[in-house]
């Protein structure tokens, strides 16, 4: 029980947890959408555009976190806007976003006089160096997202649904689909922080895909993937604290355990009820 | 205020420059029961799609009561041939059905009293009351379809376009679709496409025959064989063009 012994003593490992809790919020949440909407390639254009925001920011001496913020909505907007407007062709173009993001970052970190702090940690992510003044930044993202999705969840889910009809019913399917997108933008920049850029679609995906094997509704999806992901990030932590383990891996590779897991359990119970509802119809 | 539900005035439509649509002028008086019939890819759905005012016509116009389509088509209720959504989406029958509320009403928050008592009242009577909490990926094909005419009636509309409604399900399903129709036509102007031609001529008071421009419309009795005809006519005409 070591883990738990130094989370009560250690203010690192204490905001550590916050911060995977907080980050599970966003990632159940948001996630949801991308699992539903099949937008998980999307959102990693978009995480990996942000490293050229974070590059640029760091190299005019400007918060990261702030630069991740503008290249996230930036690129979400902009791959939302090819998509609605040319139906489909947006994948060539988030390729080169997430190319393009990371060149750029590469380059503007090179370049910043003076820093010699690692890419490595943007890349992975560093859970257990995560200073307060940004645990209230991730919950003051989290309180903007449950609000804009506790206010529009009806709108929300039809244009995920259906976006032909939704607009049908007069709904600004343009609007909500970009707004959308930027609420997936602003989660991903929270769960870089807990994973880092490269693993951020693991956590946006994993929980949600998983929820969604078991729960009727989207909202029950949404609920179920925050607690999913609630545990993977506690989890993952303490597994990697005794062994000295890069946490963020090892969230990650929980959350993927789970998801095989999950998916083999879901397949194989769904071949077994089709077998005994075969045997009762006769 | 126009007498007709629907007015086509010499409408062309074309895409990436291939016609689709040339010179289309049809009028659907109010509570008409109108059947739509041609052969695959002679342009029914595209007929459809400038109804709803979800393309726009390279020439001519589309009214609907009047109006152009975009303001138009909160009147219409739209039954697609293929549904644009995953069939796994975790979505219960009873919330697909209710987005057909949306659009009236507050926007924030959750639906009134007054919206889950009509999406109960459509649910009932297309038959799909008991599966209300049920998943959408556990329905059958003929259910998917009840369900997707109640979400199309739970916005109350005056006209219903349905895109063959009944091609992907068995026939005694298809008998009871369109028996419901039958019935929605004594409150509402239906405009039904279908491939079908003598299975619909049971039901449709006219039939308008559709390959890339309006080959007929007839308005006397529907009467089987001449459709057959008429059908086998366009059939012949498309062998000509290639």
């Amino acid at each position: 029980m070591t883990f738990f012994t130094a989370l009560l003593e250690h203010h690192f490992l204490q905001a550590a947890l916050l911060a995977g809790l907080l980050a599970a919020i966003g990632c159940g949440v948001i996630g949801s959408y991308v699992v539903v909407k099949r937008i998980g390639y999307l959102a990693g254009g978009i995480a990996h555009s942000v490293l050229g925001g974070m590059g640029a920011a760091l190299y005019f001496g400007l918060d990261p976190m702030g630069g991740a913020l503008v290249a996230a909505i930036i690129s979400a907007l902009l791959i939302g806007w090819v998509r609605l407007r040319w139906g489909g062709q947006e994948d060539i173009l988030i390729g080169a976003l997430w190319a393009i993001g990371m060149a750029v970052g590469i380059l503007f970190i090179e370049r910043t006089p003076g820093y010699t702090g690692n890419l490595m940690s943007y890349l992975f992510g560093n859970i257990l160096l995560v200073p307060e003044r940004q645990l209230w930044l991730m919950g003051g993202l989290d309180l903007l997202l449950l609000g804009t999705v506790g206010l529009l969840y009806r709108h929300f889910l039809a244009v995920a649904f259906d976006e032909e009809f939704a607009r049908l019913r007069g709904l600004p399917v343009t609007a909500l689909y970009l707004l959308l997108l930027c609420l997936v933008a602003v989660t991903v920049v929270l769960l870089i922080q807990v994973v880092g850029l490269i693993l951020v679609i693991a956590l946006l995906t994993l929980p949600a895909a998983i929820a969604g094997q078991y729960v009727q509704t989207l909202g029950r999806m949404m609920l179920v993937a925050t607690l999913l992901g609630a545990v993977f990030t506690s989890g993952g932590l303490a597994l990697s604290y005794a062994p000295d383990l890069p946490p963020g891996a090892t969230i990650i590779l929980l959350a993927g355990a789970a998801y095989v897991l999950s998916t083999l359990w879901y397949h194989w119970s769904l071949a077994r009820r089709r077998r005994r509802s075969v045997e009762a119809a006769p | 205020m126009s007498d007709y539900a629907v007015e086509l005035d010499h409408v062309s439509f074309s895409y990436l420059g291939v016609p689709v649509l040339e010179d289309v002028s049809l009028r659907v008086p109010e509570g008409e029961f109108l059947g739509i019939v041609g052969p695959n890819a002679g342009g029914k759905s595209t007929l459809l799609k400038l109804i709803l005012g979800l393309l726009e016509p390279t020439a001519g116009t589309v009214r609907v009561h009047g109006l152009p389509p975009c303001k138009g088509r909160a009147d219409i209720g739209y039954v697609p041939q293929y549904p644009s959504f995953a069939r796994d989406f975790p979505v219960t029958v009873e919330q697909v059905v209710l987005m057909g509320r949306l659009g009236k009403g507050r926007w924030f928050g959750g639906y009134s009293r007054a919206d889950h008592q009509v999406a109960q009242r459509v649910m009932a009577e297309t038959e799909v009351g008991d599966l209300a909490d049920k998943r959408i990926h556990t329905l059958s094909g003929g259910q998917l379809q009840r369900v997707l005419v109640a979400r199309a009636l739970a916005a109350e509309p005056r006209i219903l376009l349905l895109d063959e409604p009944t091609a992907n399900i068995d026939q005694r399903v298809e008998t009871d679709i369109f028996d419901l129709l039958k019935r929605l036509n004594a409150r509402m102007t239906i405009l039904l496409v279908s491939h079908d031609v003598t299975f619909i001529s049971k039901y449709v008071q006219r039939v308008a025959c559709l390959n890339r421009t309006l080959l007929c419309h007839t308005t006397e009795a529907v009467d089987a064989d001449v459709l057959r005809a008429l059908y086998g006519e366009d059939v012949r005409l498309v062998a000509h063009h290639h």
